[in-house]
């Protein structure tokens, strides 16, 4: 037989010494004993949170300018939602680094137009109202240049945006029928319709919550309660839960990244912070065939603490 | 059908197979090398512990579908078990890997032992992560927002939709709990066969 | 806060968490104590001592 170098990070040697009883059936059902008696009790103790969802109908009633606003940037395509690029539509860049942008390689494959998904396919399908369907009929038969000049219009004069009387108020008269869309989708919003619209526009049964979602975010409610609960992506929020419950502390690592440059600062974070997690969860997977990293328990010394009675049994 | 006939079945080739690869005192060993004497030891099976009640209260919360935890006193108490197994799960499998990572535990042929135990971790991660963005609350709002900017940075978001409640869901109570139990009965079996890694030796003889 | 379930539970943790801060690393109390318990915890099972010292040789 060749006898090869011991190579001691990744060889060990065979034992040939002493055998102790060990019941690991036993040790099993006491695991399972001591973990379900830790659960109840922590579950009694402590309880979980259940923070109730917003809908677009709690936006709108809390912060009717915030979701005003937030609907003229999704029917001129200044939204986060609308310049996203893939996977949603061709808006805007997706992220990548160099040549590298899997997002752009794959493409759109959700379709979402926020100009007709958002806006004027839910008030489309409202009941018939004579200056609804006016300024609807006024917007459809514009052309495309026209319909931005109008957007662009009441976007440029929506930071004097104000709410009374139950209705938007925007000084411009150069937006066509767009106070009368926003106005509406507004109330649209605050009744709860178009919660419902954004996701029946498919058929009646649905479990898919993205357009109401996508909508949600590019408002400023969702983020300011997520902020208060300490969720924000620069707070180490994905650790972290609702309320004072303990969260999720295995992602630290994911989300160290997000509190530093360069990904804090490139418009592309995302995704290079996804790239460095994937090069470490390789590094994680394969130490056994990483010289100096296998090397680092032996180095380290914890198990001379681990395996001490063995140590001295067989060095004295 | 002759002797020859039956040795030659795949059943019975499987069966020789398995029995020679894992016979039934190496599948349930009654006794461990002497050097397994350490409480670092249990939390490979702590952790066990935790995923079998993270699935049996996720049944209890499957029998009321994905709203009952927001209605009932007992729905949101069964929720409260779902989350704080889940917690005790992470807890106890990371302390394993602290503790497998400090014995050098991928030594003698057991590096796949390693593997298989690393991507555990990840699909459990990815399991949470599912059952997180599907609590439908507040949190799973949020979580789902954020969360699909990373996935979608890597244009895995065309296909793993973290808004589409209905998907998220069907991978959190099937694919992924198939994964993460078929994952560790294979890393355990192969504990099993391989035996519990003897400690770190500075030389020894190695033969092939 | 409003919405979640602190009631019922012993200990009521419905409300905003509290947060420890160094730098730009900022974490949960909770989340501390979870890791500070986890460390201790991992510290405790190298060194205490593990019962049953009976042995015997294998038998070939």
């Amino acid at each position: 037989m060749r006898k090869k170098a011991f190579r001691p990070d990744v060889d060990a040697p065979e034992w040939r010494g002493r055998y102790a009883p060990y019941d690991i059936i036993k040790e099993g059902t006491i695991a399972l004993v001591v973990v379900a008696i830790l659960t109840v009790a922590l579950a009694v103790v402590f309880s979980s949170p259940d923070e109730k969802a917003i809908t677009i109908k709690t936006w709108s009633n809390a912060d009717p300018i915030d979701f005003a606003q937030t609907a003229v940037s999704e029917l001129n395509g200044t939204s986060g939602v609308a310049g996203y690029g893939a996977p949603y539509n061709h808006g805007g860049p997706a992220q990548g680094w160099g040549f590298l942008s899997p997002a752009k390689w794959v493409g759109v494959h959700i379709d979402i137009h926020t100009a007709n998904d958002f806006v004027l396919d839910p008030l489309k399908a409202q009941p018939a109202q004579p200056a609804l369907t006016a300024a609807l009929a006024r917007w459809t038969s514009a052309s495309s240049t026209t319909q931005s000049a109008w957007a662009n219009a009441y976007g440029n004069a929506d930071a004097k945006m104000t709410f009374t009387n139950q209705r938007v108020n925007v000084p411009t008269t150069s937006a066509g029928p767009v106070p009368v869309l926003i106005n509406d989708l507004t109330m649209m919003a605050r009744s709860g319709a178009l919660d419902q619209a954004l996701v029946t526009q498919n058929g009646f049964y649905t479990t898919n919550y993205t357009k109401p979602l996508l909508f949600l975010s590019d408002g400023s409610y969702l983020a300011n309660l997520a902020d208060k609960q300490h969720l924000g992506g620069d707070q180490w929020g994905m650790m972290n839960e609702t309320g004072s419950w303990p969260g999720q502390a295995w992602l630290w690592l994911y989300t160290f990244w997000y509190q530093v440059p360069p990904y804090n600062t490139s418009a592309s974070g995302d995704f290079l912070v996804w790239g460095t997690m994937m090069i470490l969860t390789a590094i994680l997977i394969f130490v056994p065939f990483i010289p100096g990293l296998r090397s680092i328990p032996r180095r380290l010394k914890i198990y001379r603490v681990i395996w001490r009675e063995h140590y001295a049994e067989h060095e004295s | 059908m002759t002797n020859t006939e039956i040795e030659r079945q795949w059943t019975s080739r499987l069966r020789r197979g398995v029995v020679a690869k894992l016979p039934p005192d190496k599948l349930l060993p009654d006794t461990q090398p002497a050097y397994v004497a350490s409480w670092i030891y249990v939390f490979g099976v702590t952790t066990m512990a935790a995923l079998a009640i993270v699935i049996a209260t996720g049944c209890v919360l499957a029998l009321g579908g994905p709203q009952w935890w927001h209605t009932t006193w007992l729905g949101h108490f069964v929720n409260s078990l779902h989350l704080w197994s889940v917690e005790i799960f992470f807890f106890a499998m990371v302390i394993h890997l602290w503790g497998k990572f400090s014995m050098a535990a991928w030594r003698g042929g057991r590096s796949l032992t390693w593997v298989t135990g690393a991507v555990t971790f990840l699909v459990s991660i990815l399991t949470a992560f599912t059952g997180y963005v599907s609590q439908t609350n507040f949190d799973s709002q949020w979580i789902a927002t954020q969360a699909k900017d990373g996935i979608n940075s890597t244009g895995g978001g065309a296909f793993f939709n973290v808004l589409n409640l209905g998907q998220m869901l069907m991978w959190h109570i099937v694919l992924l709990p198939i994964g993460a139990v078929l994952l560790t009965v294979l890393h355990v079996v192969m504990v099993r066969i391989k035996g519990v890694v003897p400690p770190i030796s500075e030389s020894a003889e190695v033969t092939s | 806060m409003a919405h979640g379930w602190g009631f019922g539970a012993l200990v009521n943790l419905d409300h905003y968490g509290h947060y420890v801060n160094w730098h730009f690393l900022s974490i949960s109390v909770s989340n501390l104590v979870v890791i500070v318990l986890m460390v201790v915890t991992f510290i405790v099972a190298l060194v205490a001592p593990f019962p049953g010292r009976r042995s015997r040789k294998r038998p070939q």
